[in-house]
């Protein structure tokens, strides 16, 4: 019974951030091999084509993978063929070129990518968008050139969920992967935390602490509306969605201790999915579907298991250490992240799920809530730096590094959302 | 801490829907697919006006620094859930409390120290905030009267990376209707 007017200005029509609270990004580490590559200025429109420009520059440089080459004083026209000796000569790879057109709200982006040692071209494509679309178009040239040189897609142009908490207001935000365009979905006082996106992009799933217990809503992006998916007796958290988007397996403790249950995404046809004496949070399905990985005390330490769909008994996954949480596989499902303790220090780890091999990716001491790029290669996490909380991403080879934080606030709880059709 | 004014404002208008509501604290699963469209302000309830001199002694009890039933906070050691001996004088008290006014609800809420998983430590702090739930269930509680949820380490009385910070926030808190 709650007598008090709760603050949730629920901001449905998505409320666009001051400067200030935008997530700025830092690039900590890179990759030991970067390809060598020129991004011509955009022609066109001059303001259109400086903004793409500069946005595909930021995007392949922080990616880690890059090494941009210098691209002023050589002609850079998308329609002539480009001079392939000076770009050579420049050490470039590969040549990006391109122009922004349009007039009022209708725009076009135009790219051409090259392959300057063979002398090809490797991608030509445009689309055509709003002028609030821009950045949005930035991204994809980015995907693409990203996809013709490494040979994976890109992740620029999906988005991420956060929580941003400042004193006494929790912000559910949602920004584009480079930290840019950070709106709030739903603002509290009370705290919110476990967003997991729906594999279709279009909602999130999270808890809410705003009834002064754990309740799991999912809340439609684009309609601008939630639903109270678990509210039963007892705590509700942990809703990790299933890969068809149909059902969320999630964690109640209706009949006593926190336990694993799935159901539809509506709120309909619960049913029960572990039963131990124990512990058993945090699930996350396999990306085919067969598995839930959880964590669960039942061996005495907090360990990660999995468990078929169907239900069934439990295989454990992690023997090392006293302290493993938080399992969540890769989109690929060919690895697992998870937080470890090792001497107190709370460690993102990966394990490849085929040999069990496990490699420690950070020297930090608080990481949380790991998440994957919908392209396997990055892992975005929360950790701790100088007694703020932030967000930091890593490669799964551990080597390029990115942190992303906001000025006067903690951010934590990320998660990486789909890739954008 | 909190203002004791307010409290027992809260508490009377607490007091008084208690006695004419039969809503269980938290209700059951929401039937599938109800909207919360807009913020979830709970509408102020008219009460009507009661003479009840048995919620007026609970009233004063519970804001009664010498009453048994003053205090609210059950502490647990490090990775522990049971609860100490220092502690079930106080837990008989709340319980021997919820027998008397069995139109009281109460919110027990657990916490957790600060270190480790957020999902992780709302089940440590939820199995506190159990333990607390069926010692008073077995001193004579009616099941109906009392809820144990977590708030993991997500509301810290306490925020310092110490030991004798975190071993505050190892904690269960027994809310009485109006409280929370």
């Amino acid at each position: 019974m709650n007598l008090r007017p709760l603050l949730l200005a629920a901001a449905f029509a998505a409320v666009p951030l001051s400067g200030l609270a935008q997530l700025s990004i830092e690039i900590t580490g890179a990759g030991a091999n970067r390809i060598p590559v020129a991004i011509a200025d955009f022609g066109g429109d001059p303001t259109a084509g400086n903004a793409v420009t500069s946005i595909v520059r930021a995007d392949l440089e922080r990616s880690g993978l890059f090494r941009l080459v210098d691209a002023s004083g050589l002609p850079a026209s998308d329609t002539a063929l480009p001079p392939y000796a000076d770009w050579k000569a420049r050490g470039a790879d590969a040549l990006a070129v391109g122009s922004v057109n349009g007039a009022g709200t209708r725009f076009e982006t135009r790219y051409r990518l090259y392959d300057i040692q063979k002398q090809t071209q490797l991608a030509g494509q445009a689309w055509a968008h709003a002028a609030s679309q821009t950045r949005l178009a930035a991204h994809r040239v980015s995907d693409s050139i990203y996809l013709k040189l490494t040979g994976e897609p890109g992740i620029f142009s999906t988005r991420i969920a956060y929580v941003v908490k400042s004193t006494g207001r929790y912000e559910l935000q949602i920004a584009d992967a480079d930290g840019a365009n950070a709106q709030a979905a739903l603002v509290s006082r009370e705290p919110i935390i476990s967003p997991t996106w729906s594999p279709d992009g279009s909602k999130l799933a999270y808890v809410s602490f705003e009834a002064k217990k754990p309740i799991v809503y999912v809340h439609d992006l684009t309609a601008g509306r939630r639903t109270v998916i678990a509210n039963f007796k007892g705590s509700n958290s942990a809703p990790a969605w299933s890969p068809d988007g149909r059902r969320l397996a999630l964690v109640l403790t209706k009949d006593g201790n926190s336990q694993i249950y799935t159901i539809n995404a509506d709120g309909s046809g619960l049913s029960r999915l572990t039963t131990s004496l124990d512990i058993d949070t945090e699930p996350a399905y396999s990306p085919d579907g067969r598995w839930v990985y959880f964590t669960s005390d039942r061996g005495g330490s907090p360990q990660i298991f999995r468990v078929s769909a169907n239900g069934g008994s439990a295989e454990r996954i992690t023997f090392s250490g006293n302290y493993n949480v938080t399992p969540r596989p890769s989109p690929d499902g060919k690895s697992l992240a998870y937080i470890s303790r090792t001497d107190g220090r709370f460690q993102l780890t990966v394990m490849d799920l085929a040999s069990g091999q496990t490699q420690v990716l950070t020297d930090s001491t608080k990481d949380e809530s790991p998440t994957f790029a919908p392209n396997n290669r990055m892992i975005l996490y929360a950790t701790e730096i100088g007694g703020r909380g932030v967000l930091a991403a890593v490669s799964a080879d551990g080597r390029v590094k990115q942190k992303l934080s906001v000025q006067a606030a903690d951010v934590r709880e990320p998660s990486w959302g789909p890739f954008v059709k | 801490m909190r203002s004791h004014v307010a409290l027992a404002t809260a508490l009377t208008a607490a007091l008084l829907l208690a006695a004419c509501s039969s809503q269980p604290p938290a209700p059951e699963q929401n039937p599938a697919g109800v909207s919360e469209g807009k913020s979830t302000t709970v509408a102020p309830v008219v009460a009507p006006v009661t003479t009840e001199n048995a919620d007026a002694a609970a009233l004063a009890a519970l804001k009664d620094p010498n009453s048994a039933v003053y205090k609210r906070s059950v502490f647990f050691d490090f990775d522990q859930y049971v609860i100490k001996d220092e502690f079930k004088p106080l837990v008989d008290a709340h319980a021997k409390f919820l027998v008397k006014y069995p139109k009281l609800k109460m919110l027990i809420q657990g916490n957790a120290d600060e270190r480790g998983s957020r999902e992780y430590n709302l089940a440590l702090g939820q199995k506190r905030a159990e333990a607390i739930r069926k010692a008073l269930v077995l001193l004579g509680a009616n099941e109906k009267q009392v809820e144990a949820v977590s708030l993991g380490k997500e509301k810290p009385r306490c925020t310092e990376s110490t030991e004798s910070c975190w071993a505050q926030n190892r904690r269960g808190d027994m809310l009485y209707s109006g409280e929370f």
